[in-house]
């Protein structure tokens, strides 16, 4: 029963290392991953919860990008081959937008998306 | 001192000098060289023309805008000594050789300009994507100066770097080409982007635009020429001015009023809403400049 409990669980994780739900950082913070390409993020929309400390983790499928929240006075370049990370407690409620400031062509200007941070 | 200021204020504000506006929005302004034999000089802006922009909601005559902007630059009654294109001259594209002929086509097309005397600078659609490689080989350096009739002309490139950045190496340029400049020296600055935070959340600022503004912070006598954001805007950093151009193809709403970035719907009643060109009367005696805005008219659809 222990054995097949153990099994169960690598599996799990196995999975949710996939996907990363859940997934947290070695000081316990949850993980975030976003990935970007020409033109837009994925995840387009990440709810946080204020006070809650997250670890963003992004990585680009093409070119450079940029990830920019200046209502955060956060930013990142997102660099092909590299996993960029960004640690933030979301100390305010509220929609915050994000977008591309690192020009990538023609759709570019349309590259954004919206933290929304809950209670 | 760092604001938005309105036309009304800034008014107010350019009678104890600085800059004047006079508006010709029903038509051409009767603007005059009032000295007689002076220094005094025409120039006009014009900006993000974006050549090779397609869009019927957005611009219906994407491909006569910029045609009929030239007729009547070459019909305006004060001659301009020269004109400035602040950027975004074509429409960004991954394809090389379609850059080259939308560069082509647009060198074409201005070089209809009575006035022989044209001076380029690249937006991100012409440079940002190939660091300006192919923006130099049709129009040159992408940052220099020039002087005329006693001002001190900058071009300051910062869209070559796709961060919006204008780079230390330029910088250094910059503290260089001031060193040789005089404290009362009439300075104006043209460039893309504006070098202050005008609206960061659309990108709508120079990363490193902070450095360049105190470069020229000691100098009591400058003015930023821009454009980017499809529109007029006025603002003061201290006692440094700066006027964005609008667009030749697309305008765009002011910052912040809309939840997303994206141009004007073109208007069936007031068509080429938004879009014009400005002719410049540099006033050395006064330290000033007059802008006047000039439409672009239905009745030259071409």
């Amino acid at each position: 029963m222990k054995n097949r409990t153990g099994i169960t669980a690598i599996m799990v994780a196995s999975v949710f290392g996939m996907t990363c739900l859940g997934c947290l950082s070695g000081d316990g913070a949850k993980i975030i991953k976003v990935s970007a390409k020409r033109f837009e993020y994925s995840p387009q929309q990440i709810t946080l919860k204020k006070g809650t400390p997250v670890v963003f983790q992004f990585t680009t499928e093409d070119r450079t990008h940029g990830f920019n929240v200046p209502s955060m006075n956060l930013r990142a370049d997102i660099v092909p081959g590299k996993i960029t990370e960004l640690k933030l407690t979301p100390q305010q409620t509220g929609e915050f937008d994000f977008f591309c400031d690192i020009f990538c062509g023609s759709g570019h200007e349309g590259m954004n998306g919206k933290i929304i941070v809950t209670e | 001192m760092n604001k938005e200021i309105d036309r009304r204020e800034f008014l107010k504000l350019t009678s104890i000098g600085g800059v004047v506006f006079i508006s010709g929005l029903s038509g051409q302004p009767a603007l005059s060289l009032p000295f007689g034999k002076t220094k005094d000089f025409f120039f006009v802006q014009l900006s993000d023309t974006h050549w090779g922009f397609e869009g019927a909601k957005i611009n219906p005559d994407a491909k006569g805008t910029l045609i009929k902007a030239v007729k009547e630059v070459n019909s305006l009654e004060q001659k301009p000594d020269f004109i400035v294109f602040t950027g975004d001259l074509t429409q960004t594209t991954d394809e090389t050789n379609l850059r080259k002929a939308r560069m082509k086509e647009f060198k074409q097309i201005v070089g209809e300009l009575d006035t022989k005397v044209v001076h380029f600078m690249p937006g991100e659609h012409d440079a940002s994507l190939d660091r300006g490689e192919t923006y130099k080989d049709f129009f040159g350096e992408t940052h220099y100066t020039f002087d005329h009739k006693g001002v001190h002309f900058i071009t300051i490139d910062n869209v070559s770097d796709p961060t919006g950045s204008i780079g230390e190496e330029q910088l250094e340029w910059l503290k260089t080409d001031l060193a040789q400049q005089k404290p009362d020296s009439n300075i104006v600055v043209l460039t893309h982007r504006p070098l202050f935070d005008l609206y960061p959340q659309w990108d709508w600022a120079t990363r490193d635009g902070a450095k360049a503004i105190d470069l020229l912070m000691p100098f009591q006598n400058v003015t930023v020429f821009y454009g980017h954001i499809h529109q007029e805007n006025h603002h003061m950093t201290g006692h440094i001015a700066h006027h964005s151009a609008k667009s030749l193809m697309l305008p765009m709403p002011l910052a912040g009023s809309t939840p997303k970035r994206q141009p004007i719907p073109w208007s069936t009643s007031e068509p080429y809403k938004g879009m014009g060109f400005r002719n410049v009367l540099s006033q050395s005696k006064l330290d000033q400049y007059q802008l006047s805005e000039y439409p672009i008219k239905e009745d030259a659809i071409v």
